[in-house]
């Protein structure tokens, strides 16, 4: 592997590259998944190849090859050398990268149990069991689960000397129940919905959440929406459940912080950001108790954003985001950390795959978990709502407006939940949202959610990010709009 | 294998370093037929196999300059294998006769773990394909610097305009063939060109984009030069409160909404009970003036004469003057439905069944500005973003505008007007629709691209507003 990277880096450097780095990606994927009691899908993939970045004339080139001989990588090389000329044509300024030290390292994610390794028909059996156990529920009328698992080998090697091997192993799995009843369709998910939860983890993941135990739950609570209580509309008091607070912050913390958003660089497509660079230190993001932080680290768990190294060759690292409530910091790169005065790239540079270029991306994006007990932030509510696992998100494209809604809803009167309610939605403006927020959980309920499914850049990219989130209270957040019809 | 990017030029004396050609098909039928001889021998009964090659090139601009420009070159092949009533799919990027071994090896794998599927039906035959041009060689050998000069030219628009350009000028080409264990053999390829372009005039922006099969079609600097006119027109946003409006919706914004319908007329999506034409076929659920067709081999649209499973094709007339009437179906959703395959099924095995990947909106003959001109109070709506399901049986979506919304007041777009947020039902949309443009290829960002006209529509719900 790196004889090849060495040959693309050499062909890079004699066409004229005054920088280059490639990436060598070998992904595994396997995809299992039942609907109805029957198999549905059950398929393995692999793919390997070499993508090049090179600076030449002051200006970008990428390639991408599956031709993994000296002759293909050669040829690759030379490709992104040429692209990078051609974008010359239409620059405005030589790009400027901040320094980074080189290294050689090998690391790998820990897993306990290799699902690859592990007999495919116990993984289906348990899938097909959990589809049986909902299926048993009067008034479910679909039943689906799923299991996805990836490794994924990347060899990094860069011009200024770093050979950096990682290899990942991530572990995916979930259940949901559909329940359609005369006008109506209600869905249940465990443990979150769009595929359930993800990590960095080996098969342990599927064995510690018990999808089985809860089957049984999930179909019924499906069913039961239809005779449950609309989710009034007023503005009041709302908890959210920490898999939707972890959306939440996804949406209006993660990405208005990536830096190429707010510089303008996404703002054909994924949109810009109203974190302009004055922001920076003076704007009250949240209240006090609100601190986030993008920490990449394996300590802060096995999350999707865990990593050695991003996809440009620097160490993962944490980076405070919000401090007690203030504005602190954005996720940036090489080529973006010297625009606003960092020396160092705070190593987000993320890829999908081996013909992707890295972009920014989130890492894991996490609210600090605080010290509330979540029966004594029940007991401390008089009036409110609880909202569990998404059903829908949507925000502007700046980031300022967003609307959710939620699987369920659950009324709290008088320190104590009582009914469940369907269709419940919430809405509001980031920074307003933020700073409503008067409690959050401690770490006993806190957990680092997967969002497996984060799609930036052009062609699109789909990531994976992590974000921590214990419940937490919000006070004077619009409830119920998006079901009013007015 | 041979290399698939040129060197050097070309005797026009154009620069070809970077033009990305594709196998001869004889080479992905040489693939195919290795892999069904190599499958013949592992007690696989029956196998299909899917080779699919792209090679694409982007030019991404911003702050008017490139800053990404990018270009791949990749070859899957997939591999289903029947043996006992099971099957699975195994896919690799590696075609050496040891990987390919090797994928077969594990689809089997695969299909030998599960129970049998008694209603798994034998691989079809072959079948006859309706021909379609859509590989247009101006695309093909479009190279990297004429992207770049092609993008130079709308930044410094932007420039003269004391505006701000970004977007893309993107530009690929791709194959595929399907074959199996029965003999049949399908293949395809077509080329495809993309500008998508957004100007901001600080505080507002405004977008126009471009899909074609011919980079001929594509006028780069035309929609620059739309896009930079909406932009200065949106900087003083007006702020309106949140409620029901006449609207016009542009196609782009048409496209993004009706897009999320596409699913519901799968067959599988109605034996799932997810689908909101349940309980609802055959009768009246639209206006008189819609009528949608499924039609893959209309001049405005892309795509492969053949389905998943290499059935070919049918166009099928999903809504019929209001009434929803027929739906797609695979080869197993039809006979369990007792009707013939429409050709709309995916790659098996899958849960998802079929659905429809070419619709075709009907049309009428008002023009946007005919539609401006009848509006007494009402928006304008470039775009729509971030478009979410709030409730599958009523069809309700969530979303924003984006990039230019206008005030139309007695006939006249009058002022720039702040985004909004709508809750609205995409089937009472379609009830209300008062006037439609000619139906054209629209392309947007958050359906795949079909022919759907601009459309005025009464009572739209928008729920809230932002900040700019």
């Amino acid at each position: 592997m790196w004889d090849l990277c060495t040959n693309a880096l050499d062909t890079a450097r004699l066409r004229g590259a005054t920088y280059a780095d490639v990436r060598m990606m070998h992904l595994r994927q396997r995809d299992l998944t039942t609907k109805n009691g029957q198999v549905g899908t059950l398929a393995q993939s692999e793919s390997i190849g070499m993508g090049v970045r090179a600076l030449a004339n002051g200006a970008w080139g990428f390639a991408s090859t599956d031709r993994l001989t000296r002759e293909g990588v050669s040829a690759c090389a030379a490709q992104a050398i040429s692209i990078a000329k051609a974008s010359a044509i239409a620059k405005r300024g030589d790009v400027v990268m901040v320094d980074e030290a080189a290294y050689v390292d090998s690391w790998q994610s820990p897993f306990r149990k290799d699902p690859f390794e592990l007999p495919l028909e116990n993984q289906l059996a348990l899938l097909l069991a959990s589809d049986a156990e909902m299926r048993r529920v009067k008034g479910v009328t679909l039943t689906e689960t799923g299991m996805q698992f990836r490794k994924i080998d990347s060899w990094f090697a860069s011009s200024i000397g770093s050979r950096i091997h990682q290899r990942k192993m991530i572990t995916g799995c979930g259940i949901a129940a559909t329940s359609f009843q005369g006008e109506e369709i209600q869905k249940r998910s465990y443990p979150n919905s769009f595929g359930g939860q993800h990590a960095l983890e080996g098969y342990e993941l599927v064995e510690s959440l018990e999808m089985l135990k809860h089957a049984t739950r999930v179909g019924e609570e499906a069913a039961a929406l239809h005779s449950a209580a609309q989710c009034p509309e007023k503005t009041g008091t709302l908890i959210l459940g920490g898999s939707q607070l972890g959306l939440q912050i996804h949406e209006s913390v993660g990405h208005p912080i990536e830096l190429d958003r707010v510089l303008g660089q996404e703002a054909n497509f994924a949109g810009t950001s109203f974190l302009t660079l004055d922001q920076l230190n003076k704007l009250r993001y949240g209240s006090d108790i609100v601190n986030v932080v993008a920490d990449a680290r394996l300590e802060h768990g096995p999350g999707l954003g865990t990593f050695a190294y991003d996809d440009e060759g620097v160490p993962a690292q944490c980076t405070d985001i919000i401090k007690d409530g203030q504005f602190r910091g954005y996720l940036s790169n090489r080529e973006t950390a010297h625009l606003i005065g960092l020396e160092r790239s705070s190593g987000t540079m993320r890829t999908e795959s081996w013909n992707r270029l890295p972009i920014i991306r989130m890492t894991n994006i996490s609210l600090n978990p605080g010290t509330w007990d979540f029966d004594n932030l029940i007991a401390d509510t008089d009036d409110g709502i609880l909202m569990e696992t998404n059903r829908s998100w949507s925000i502007d494209d700046r980031r300022y407006q967003f609307q959710f809604s939620t699987e369920v809803g659950w009324e709290i009167k008088g320190g104590k939940k009582t009914r469940m309610l369907k269709n419940p939605s919430y809405s509001g403006i980031t920074t307003e949202f933020w700073n409503s927020c008067d409690a959050i959980c401690s770490r006993n309920h806190w957990t680092l959610w997967g969002t497996p499914n984060c799609g930036k850049g052009q062609p699109m990219q789909t990531m994976g990010t992590g974000h921590g989130a214990a419940p937490s209270r919000f006070r004077n957040v619009k409830i119920g709009s998006a079901f009013s019809n007015q | 294998m041979s290399s698939t990017h040129k060197s050097g030029k070309s005797s026009a004396g154009k620069s070809t370093s970077s033009v990305a050609q594709l196998f001869p098909e004889r080479e992905l039928r040489r693939i195919i037929d290795t892999v069904l001889r190599l499958a013949k021998s592992t007690g696989a009964e029956e196998t299909e196999v899917h080779v699919d090659e792209t090679a694409n090139s982007l030019t991404r601009f911003a702050n008017n300059a490139i800053h990404q420009n990018v270009a791949e070159h990749g070859l899957n092949v997939s591999i289903r294998t029947v043996v006992d009533s099971r099957t699975a799919r195994a896919t690799t990027n590696r075609i050496d006769e040891d990987s390919l071994r090797a994928a077969i090896a594990a689809s089997l794998s695969l299909a030998h773990s599960q129970p049998k599927d008694p209603h798994l039906l034998p691989l079809p035959g072959k079948q006859r394909y309706r021909k379609v041009k859509r590989f247009v060689n101006a695309t093909a050998a479009l190279t990297p610097e004429e992207r770049a000069r092609a993008v130079r030219r709308p930044c410094d628009l932007a420039i003269q305009n004391g505006q701000v350009a970004a977007g893309i000028f993107a530009s690929g080409l791709q194959q595929s063939a399907l074959g199996n264990s029965r003999g049949l053999f399908a293949s395809y390829r077509e080329t495809h060109a993309e500008f998508s372009i957004t100007m901001q005039e600080n505080p507002a922006a405004s977008w126009a984009k471009a899909n074609a099969a011919s980079v001929r079609e594509i006028d780069p600097q035309k929609l620059a030069q739309r896009a930079s006119e909406k932009a200065h027109l949106a900087v003083n946003a007006r702020e309106l409160p949140p409620g029901r409006y006449t609207v016009i919706l542009e196609p782009s914004a048409v496209l993004d909404l009706v897009g999320f319908l596409f699913y519901d007329f799968a067959a599988t999506a109605l034996q799932d009970k997810r689908s909101c034409l349940n309980d609802r076929m055959g009768k009246r659920l639209f206006g008189k003036n819609i009528s949608i067709t499924d039609d893959a081999y209309h001049p405005l649209q892309l795509g492969a004469p053949f389905d998943g499973e290499g059935m070919p094709r049918e166009r099928v007339v999903l809504v019929d003057r209001g009434v929803p009437k027929n739906l797609v179906y695979a080869r197993s959703t039809a006979k369990s439905a007792r009707k013939k395959p429409t050709g709309h099924g995916f790659a098996l095995p899958n849960e998802y069944g079929e659905a429809p990947m070419n619709l075709v909106f009907a049309g009428g003959d008002s023009s946007l500005e005919n539609m401006i001109a009848s509006t007494d109070r009402g928006l304008l709506v470039t775009r729509l973003w971030y478009i979410r399901e709030v409730d599958p049986y009523e069809k309700a979506m969530t979303g924003m505008t984006r990039d230019g919304l206008f005030l139309v007041e007695k006939g006249k777009v009058t002022t720039a007007v702040r985004n909004f947020r709508f809750n609205q039902s995409i089937l009472e949309m379609l009830r209300n629709v008062e006037l439609l443009g000619p139906a054209v290829r629209a392309t947007g960002e958050e359906a795949f691209e079909m022919v759907v006209p601009a459309m005025k529509v009464r009572d739209f719900h928008f729920s809230e507003v932002t900040k700019f």
